[in-house]
This record gives structure tokens, sequence and C-alpha cells, in this order.
């Protein structure tokens, strides 16, 4: 048995737990990789762990994936990037195996070593490992070798690039649709590598025949891919050849499809410019606005805003807007949802007179939706909505929205309008805040859950914030102190939270004055869960206040609690006194 | 290759009867021995290529077969059909591997225990010489894959080996506890390594790396994903996508869809589930994608009917694209009309042109093009219509019987009691009725059941039916055995040759 060093023995363990029974200390060796390269030198790299790496291809996934991720920054460790081709073979056969993601990470990894490798290296070993993954026995190593095309290419002599895209247009119609899906999905950066000659004839035959596959999961991604290849080519060619797939697409029998087709839309516009889209583009769209299934039309209206800028006013107005009006009383509240959460960007695109004539009366509706997502959506928005026409038509009809979902039974509901507060402040500006929505923070602080109470706490540091400790003085500071005789010991401990979250925006002399006795005033609380927590704040408060405040209030009150009856009480108020020492130290 | 294919190709007259021989037994009860509940077999699937067979059990073990006549022979299989072979060359099988699939389980916030039972098993692409499978229990769908894996034998370690064996696994990992002075955890060991320690630049020549020196492998199954909590009731069919990403599992109200690698969601396509409990009256029995269109599926309910629907309609398929049912016949309604009409299986032909449906007393065949009515009815156990009140009350009315059709589609198969299974043609004009037992010798039945006169069944029956046979006697003058049900059976994908379920044992006959 071989004697190691005693400096060297971390290192041989590392080495040794590469092939050890627990999973958990393998992965750790794995990670260690480079630590164990940069000890064995980078020759023995190259000789000894990478040809012991390639055998170890029947690891568990964890391991495998682990591996995939280090070898894919190893070029350092085996001697530059002259030896990187020494790194190819580990990869290679972890692109065969069936774990999708460590196929994925290989792939990953053998692309940014191909990216870095010299020109030769890639005509001599890269290339050939890209075509016999391609020619897999199994659909696994051919799914991988369509996402290395793209490194691949560029560097391929003119031969062997007419050879490679003949491959690529081999997977593309290969008998696994998996296989097919790879190649529909990396179709994209594959033809961004590719020259204009051959993109319109070679890649627009291989892109047809993806779109009349028989599979849906290929079309699918032959959708996804539409946008991406539209940008490639001159807007004609794009019109000429991506322009009748879409539209195709758009009455395509399977849904799924036309989702896709909705997401992708806006984009295939930007790529065709102005003319077919007004021609062939919009009406696509309507059509699939007015969809028979929820989902397109979720998908659709999703996406109406984006839409909609690349428009002009005219056209938005004529066309788009009738479907809008339609789609804010859908039968499915979730393309109402959906449309409320994009609605608003619509202001500023149609101006502030098409907004207020067309526009307001849908924002209105969906105000009173019975569905809260969408009310929530549409107050989410409210900024967009008050640079173009301002909040004063719309807060009439505001209030009893927010004052309905402040109310509402689902506490995720009255959480969600908690946050927009701050927000609906700043836009509604004081006055009205101050006459409609002041008593409703107030009375979140006292809500039945947990987590309302603590956003409302944050809500009411926020307000401060908003509006300044002058405002806060008047409008919150006292009713949230009033509450900390609440009989309800959790209720207390809200105010106690509330008072360490607004002490720092009032800043030392409010915080003396007003917050800190109350505080001090509660560590005679009968609930020890007050008391700690008292102890909790006081220490919070010790960097805002003066030195001789903490001397002369803190450290007494600290004191005291620190030879209470209670344990936790004891340990908060010496962790506490613990800290103001290390202040005063400093 | 086999006589189906044969006939098949010519254009005149039906094909023959086939002449069923018996191949293999696994799991023979010998005389006298006590069946155990846990090994009573649930399930049978043959893979796509016929070289696999897996059987599913009460227990919860999946037990994997593999194809011998087609490897071991040491002749390659293109050499072996030009040699004149003889013609006893059928598939033969042995046992490959088994796996506990499932255990029994608790769900304790409904009170309910859940059987580890396997209900289904369906085979999925092969890849890199692994296999893998879904198998399912009333709850919990889980992916399996089955690999053979290196034997590990490590030597050449670093470490004295033997130190490391007597500590137990993580024993490695100590051992640099005691010899670095700062001491700490193995991990604070090597980042004082990657920080502090400088590598002379050759490398340190004593470390090696450690040497697999085995070559072994043996097999070992492994539970890659888990498809849990999805079903409130309990699941009775899983079925794959042709896509190869997708499959389906459905419960007596719903069925969803999941991507096989992702197993915290699923979508939910159908629910029949009424919103007042009370109003419910047919369930989901069983579900099947299509062949090879990837957005066909169809399932059956238990009053009788099939739905075919179209996956591309909507992302909610409560409306049906098609519906095959065959209209009551006036006048023969009766109080177990409805028991009898609900399907206990349904499976597509190969080529996804036919649908076979199984209910308590037919099979039927439906061709996706006609929604009028089956194409072929074959009555399986006319003689027990009589019986129908004593099967109600022994409960055996509501037992389900599988069916399955052969490779070529021009037979269907399914089982019966006292271990009987049925093989019908149904080529135009075939008449094979064949009733086989599961034991060695499958036709004792036949030759031994003389005809009788009294067939008074066949007058009731409205549409030209065949395969009514004798009444429940068998040759020994016994009453038939209703706890001998022959529910599970599959049929080899290219062959002719069927692998059936007897309680625990597992018969394989070929024709």
């Amino acid at each position: 048995m071989a004697m190691i060093d005693e400096p060297l023995y971390p290192i041989a363990v590392l080495i040794d737990e590469l092939k050890n029974e627990d999973i958990q200390l393998r992965l750790n060796s794995i990670r260690r990789l480079s630590t164990i390269a940069r000890a064995l030198g980078e020759e023995r790299t190259r000789k000894e762990l990478i040809p012991f790496l390639s055998e170890n291809n029947d690891d568990d996934d964890e391991v495998l994936l682990a591996m995939a991720e280090e070898l894919g920054v190893f070029i350092p460790y085996v001697g530059g990037v002259q030896c990187a081709n020494v790194l190819l073979p580990p990869l290679e056969t972890l692109c065969t195996v069936e774990e999708t993601c460590v196929r994925e990470k290989a792939v990953e990894s053998l692309c940014r070593i191909g990216a870095q490798m010299m020109e030769q290296d890639l005509v001599e070993s890269f290339i050939p490992l890209v075509k016999r993954l391609a020619a897999g026995e199994w659909f696994t190593a051919r799914v991988s070798s369509c996402g290395l095309f793209r490194i691949a290419y560029p560097s391929a002599p003119e031969a062997l690039k007419t050879e490679l895209r003949a491959i690529y247009s081999q997977l593309c119609q290969d008998d696994m649709p998996m296989v097919r899906r790879s190649a529909a999905t990396n179709l994209g950066n594959f033809a961004a590598t590719i020259e204009a000659p051959h993109l319109k004839v070679d890649i627009m035959s291989m892109f047809d025949d993806l779109t009349q596959d028989d599979q849906d999961s290929v079309r699918l991604l032959a959708v996804e891919g539409c946008a991406a290849l539209g940008k490639l080519l001159e807007p004609q060619d794009c019109a000429a050849h991506i322009l009748p797939v879409i539209v195709n697409f758009s009455q395509d029998k399977s849904w799924r499809v036309r989702y896709m087709v909705a997401n992708q839309l806006y984009e295939v516009c930007e790529a065709v410019g102005p003319e077919p889209t007004r021609l062939d583009l919009v009406p696509a769209y309507v059509c699939l606005l007015r969809d028979n299934e929820a989902e397109v039309r979720i998908a659709a209206a999703g996406k109406v805003t984006k839409f909609c800028r690349i428009l002009n006013p005219e056209l938005a107005i004529q066309h788009i807007l009738p479907c809008v009006k339609e789609l804010s009383t859908d039968s499915s509240q979730h393309v109402r949802s959906a449309l409320a959460s994009v609605i608003m960007g619509m202001a500023p695109v149609l101006g502030k007179d098409a907004t207020i004539e067309q526009l307001l009366p849908i924002f209105l509706s969906l105000l009173k939706d019975e569905f809260p997502d969408v009310r929530l959506n549409i107050i989410s928005k409210l900024d967009q909505v008050n640079q173009v026409i301002g909040i004063d038509l719309l807060s009439q009809s505001l209030l009893p929205a927010i004052v309905e979902l402040a109310e509402d039974r689902h506490w995720r509901v009255r959480l969600a309008i908690i946050e927009y507060i701050p927000l609906l402040a700043s836009q509604l500006g004081v006055g009205f805040f101050d006459d409609k929505l002041g008593a409703l923070c107030m009375q979140w602080l006292k809500d039945k859950v947990y987590s309302i109470r603590d956003a409302a706490a944050n809500n009411v540091k926020r307000l401060a914030e908003e509006f300044g400790p002058d405002w806060a003085m008047q409008h919150i500071v006292p009713q949230v102190l009033d509450m900390i005789n609440n009989p309800h010991y959790l209720h207390r401990m809200t105010i106690l939270h509330s008072i360490s979250l607004l002490a720092p925006v009032m800043g030392s002399d409010i915080t003396c004055s007003k917050l800190l006795p109350v505080v001090i005033n509660a560590s005679k609380d009968r609930v020890p869960n007050m008391k700690f927590n008292v102890a909790k704040v006081l220490q919070s408060l010790i960097p805002i206040v003066d030195q001789s405040v903490v001397e002369k209030k803190i450290r007494p009150c600290l004191v005291e609690l620190s030879e209470d009856p209670d344990v936790d009480v004891r340990f908060f108020a010496s962790q506490a006194l613990e800290s103001s020492n290390q202040v005063m130290m400093s | 290759m086999n006589g189906g294919d044969e006939v098949a190709a010519a254009p005149a007259g039906p094909p023959q009867s086939l002449d069923w021989k018996f191949s293999q037994v696994f799991g023979e009860r010998t005389a006298g021995e006590e069946v155990q509940e846990v090994d009573i077999i649930s399930a049978i699937e043959f893979d796509k290529t016929g070289d696999h067979l897996a059987t599913g059990d009460r227990g919860g073990r999946v037990v994997l077969f593999e194809r011998t006549d087609t490897k071991d022979h040491g002749v390659p299989r293109r050499d072996l059909e030009r040699m004149e072979y003889p013609i006893g060359r059928h598939p033969e099988f042995r046992y490959k591997t088994e796996f506990q699939s499932h255990e029994p389980e608790f769900d304790y916030l409904k009170s309910l225990e859940i059987e580890e039972k396997i209900n289904k098993i369906r085979w999925c692409q092969t890849a890199n010489g692994a296999l893998f499978l879904l198998s399912t229990n009333d709850k919990t769908i889980k992916f399996w894959k089955v690999q053979e894996k290196k034997v590990k034998k490590i030597s050449d370690m670093n470490l004295d080996p033997s130190k490391a064996v007597g500590n137990g696994s993580i024993a490695s990992s100590s051992t640099p506890k005691l010899c670095l002075a700062n001491g700490g955890s193995p991990d604070r060991s090597y980042n004082y390594l990657g920080n502090d320690f400088s590598f002379p630049p050759g490398g340190l020549p004593s470390l090696r790396l450690p040497v697999v020196t085995s070559q072994e492998t043996n097999l070992v199954a492994r539970c890659r994903r888990v498809y849990a909590h999805a079903h409130d009731y309990h699941i009775n069919s899983v079925s794959n996508n042709s896509d190869g990403e997708t499959f389906i599992s459905a419960d007596d109200l719903r069925i969803n869809l999941w991507n096989l690698e992702i197993s915290n969601q699923s979508f939910n396509i159908v629910d029949v589930k009424p919103a007042n409990m009370e109003d419910l009256t047919e369930v989901i029995t069983s579900a099947e994608f299509h062949p090879t269109h990837c957005n066909t599926l169809a399932y059956s309910s238990s009053k009788g009917s099939i739905r075919v629907i179209d996956l591309r309609q909507s992302a909610l398929c409560d409306s049906h694209a098609k519906l095959f049912e065959e209209p009551e016949a006036p006048g023969s309604r009766s109080f177990f009309t409805e028991i009898i009409a609900s399907i206990s299986d349904i499976k597509f032909a190969r080529d996804g042109r036919y649908i076979l449906s199984r209910d308590y007393m037919t099979l039927k065949l439906w061709d996706i093009n006609m929604d009028s009515g089956p194409v072929a009815t074959f009555q399986v156990h006319e003689y027990l219509r009589p019986k129908l009140c004593d099967l109600y009350e022994n409960d055996s009315i509501f037992d389900k019987f599988e069916c399955c059709l052969s490779g070529d589609g021009l037979r269907v198969a399914t089982g019966s009691y006292s271990n009987l299974f049925r093989v019908f043609g149904c080529a135009p004009g075939s008449t094979e009725a064949t009733t086989l037992e599961a034991s060695k010798n499958p036709m004792r039945r036949q030759v031994q059941t003389p005809s009788r006169p009294s067939r008074s069944l066949s007058s009731i029956t409205r549409v030209v039916r065949r395969g009514a046979e004798n009444p429940g006697v068998d040759a020994n003058g016994n009453a038939f055995d209703f706890t001998t049900k022959l529910l599970h059976l599959a049929w080899h994908p290219t062959e002719n040759s069927i692998a059936c379920a007897a309680a625990n044992s597992l018969y394989m006959y070929y024709a």
C-alpha cells in the first residue's frame, strides 16, 4: 500500500473518494476535480485523470451532472487550449447518457470548450465527434449532436460544411421524435452560423420539414424558432418564407401550436416589417384573440400591449381595440386577468384621447371584475395610466375596488393589495390617501393572519418613507402606538415590530420622545414573548438613538429583563446588552 | 414470419385457426400448493420489440423476462431464418430480474390504506441498452430504469483501504481529520488545500488514481421518478404517447397528462366528476393513447361507451371527438344490463384503426371510422348468462378482464373463468374461436368438450355472434370455478405468442 506524506492526506482522500460508495463523497470529490488535477499535474491529468473519468460513465446522475459541469472549465488544468481536445472523449460519453439534464450540461460544456479550441483541432477532433454523435445508435447521442453544430460549422472547410448541413437535415427527419424536437430547438442557433445563400435553401427546407411534422410537439418547437429564424433573413425573404408558415400555424388544429403562435407573433412582426404585418399578421392576431380555446386567448391577451407597440395607433384602435373590449368580458377569468395585467400599458401607445374614450371604460369594468386577480392586476400597473391621463378620472372607481380587495376573505388577495398601497399612495397623493386609505392601513395591523399583519407593519414603514416623518407623526404614529394596549399579545407584538421598522425612518428625536417610552413600557408586559421582543427591538434601536439615551433608558430596562424568570427573555436581553457594550466600545 | 402474416398476404379466404401449443410456465403451482395472495399476477406487458416481458403482482413486485431464442443461439438471426430450423422455434423467455416497485402505504390524511398491488405496467423507449418502464398502483406511478451496472471493485487506493473498510463508508473522510493540524471537517481541509496549498508544476508523483478492477456487471433497477399526489381515485390505466415524452394516467373520474421528465406537475385533460357526487352515473374504466397519433386518446366507461378525444381541440377535453357505443337492444334490459355493459379494458390495434373493448360478456372490435356500432362482437362465455345472478352475489360480475390483439390485428384474445382464455379470428370471414386453458395442455378443454344441442341463448342475440359454447361444466363434470379467473394476458407484438396469468403462474403459448 502506498504511503502518503502527511500533507498530501487530504488530496489523497479526495482522489480515493472519486470511487467511494457514498454518493455525497463522490460528488464532493468531483466538485473538487480542479484541485485533483492540479495535484496530479497537467500531464498526468491528460494521461490518467481524463481517461479515468471517461470510464466513469455509469455513475449516478448527480455525479455525472457535476462532472459534465466541471469539465466545461477544465482547459487550464490539462495544459491550455492546445490540449483542449483531450476533454472531448469524457464529454462525448456524457452526451449519450439517458438523463436529459446531464446531456444538456455536457453539450453546454462541449460548446464552451469548442468555442475556445483552435480551428485545426476543431476540424480534427470536434467535428468528427459531432458526426459520431449524429450517427449514434441511440437517440440520446443524436439528440445531443443537434446542439453542437453551431460550434462545429463555422470552422469547417467547404466540403465538410455541405456534409454537416446534410447531416442536420437528416436529424430533422429522424425516426425518433426526441431527435426531431432537439433539431427544431437548435435550428435557430445553427442557422445563425450559416451563410445567407444556404440559409434560404437548406435551412428553409429543414424548417419546412419540421413545420409539417406529424408530432405536435415538434411543430410547436418549430413555431418557437420562427421568430429567431425570421430575424436572420432579409425582411422580404422572411415575408416570403416565414410569414405563410406562421399564418398557417395561427389556424393550426392544435391549440398548443396556436398558443405558441400567440406568444411569438409580435416578434415575427418585428422581423417582417410593417406592411406584411398590417396585411397578414394583424388579421391572424385578431383570430387568436378570438380563439375558441381559453389558453390561446390568455397567451394572445398577454401580448396585446407588445403587439400594439409595433403597430401604429390607428391600426391598433381599428383592429385590436374591439377585441380587447370583448376580452374584458371574456368568460374565462384567466383571460381577463392576463388582459388586466397588460392593458394599462396600452395607454401610452394609444395616446390620451383614445385612452379616455376607449380604454377607460375597459379599465373601469375590469376594476369591478368579480375575480380579485383581475382587479389586482389593474391596480398594480396604475402608474402607467397615470402618466397619460392622470389618476383623477380613475380615482372614483378605484376606491371601491381597493376597499373590496382590502377586505377580501382570501388573505393572499389582501396581502397583494397591501403590497400595492405605497404605489397607490404615491400615485393618488396625500390628500386622497388621508381620506380614504389611512384607516385601512391601521385595520390590517389587526388582521387575523400573521402574514397580513407583517406586511401591514412593512407598509406603515413604506408610507412613512413616502410621505415623510412629519406626515407620519400626524397620521400614523399616534394610531399605531394606541394599539400597544390591544388585549391580544400577538397584536401588541405587531406594534412592536412596526416600531422597530418605523424608528430608522422617523429619526432619533421622534424615536426617543415617542417610540422608546412605548417600548420601555412594554417591557412590563405579562407575556414573555412580548418581553423578549422588547429586548430585540431595543437592540435594534441602539444604533439610532443617542449614547446618553442608551445609558439612561435602554440599558436599565435591559438589565432588568436580563434578570427575568423566563430563560428566553434573559437570553435576548443579555444579547442586546452585549451589543450595546460593543457600540459603546467602538 | 408467422402463420398470420402469410395468410394475410394471401387474398383468398380467411386465415386458418391457429394450433396453440404450450411453450413455458413460470411459477407453476405444484398440486395442493396454496397460492400466496401477494404472488398473484396483476399486470402483464410485452415491450415494443417483444424481446422483454414484464409482470407485476399484488405484492408490488415487477418481474422482467427476456427473450432467449433470438439472442443466445450464437448464430445471427438471418442465418437462422435461412436454415431449415425446427418448426418448434418460438419465443422463449427467461427470468431476467425483479424489483420491488411499490410498498404498502398509509394515507394519514384520508385514513386510507394504499395497496402495493401493481395495476399496470407500460414499457417506455429504451436508451443506451437500459430498459425503462412505468408501473403504477392505485395512487402512485413510478418510472423505472433497469440497467447493467459494473460491480465496483476498487484497488490501488492512496490510503489503506482496510482501515477505511473497518470504519465504514465515512472512514476515509475521517482519516484526514487526525492528520491535519487544524482538524475540522473534510470540507475545511479541502478548502485549506484549495487556497493555501501550492502544487509543484509537475504534480505530485506519489498520488495515484483508484483503479476499477472488476469487470462483472449486475442488473440494477432504479426508480428515476415518482409521479404522486395527482389522483384522488384509483388509477386504472397508464399509457405512453407516441411522442416519447408524455404519458397519461387515468383514474375513475379524471385523466392526467404528464411529461416523463417532470414529476411535480401534471395537466388534467379529462374530468368527468360531476359537481354533485350524487349525480355520478359513469366512471372511466380504462384509457389508452393512439399508437401513432400523438393527439388522439380513447377512454372507456362503466356505461359501455368508448370516447375518442383529440388533444388538439382544447386544453380540457370535456367534449369528445367521437363516441362509440352500442344501442341497447329493446326488450333485453334486465337488472344486470348496466353492470355487464361496463368496459373493463380497451386496446388500440397496432395500426390505430381498430379499438378492441372487453365488457363482462363480450369482446367488441370497433372501427375508429365507424361509430354506429362494433364491426364484430365475440361472445366470451355466453353460457354464464343464466348465472348472472350468482355471479352478482359473489361479486364476480365486477371482475375486470383484459383483452389483447395480435400484432397483425387478425386475432383477439381475452380471459374467462376456470383459467380459460379465448382466441377469436377477426379477419373478415374468419370463424376462428378457440378456447384454451392456462395449463400445460392448453387444448385439453376443446378436445374433450362435446358439442351440445342446448344453444337456446343464441336466439336472444341480435346480430350474428360467434363463439357461443358449451355451458359451464368442464370435462370432468365439475361446475366452472369462479375463483380461478384469467384476468391478465398479453399478445406478443410480432409473433403469435400469448402470455397469460393464472393466479401466480405465468403461462406462455405459441402457434
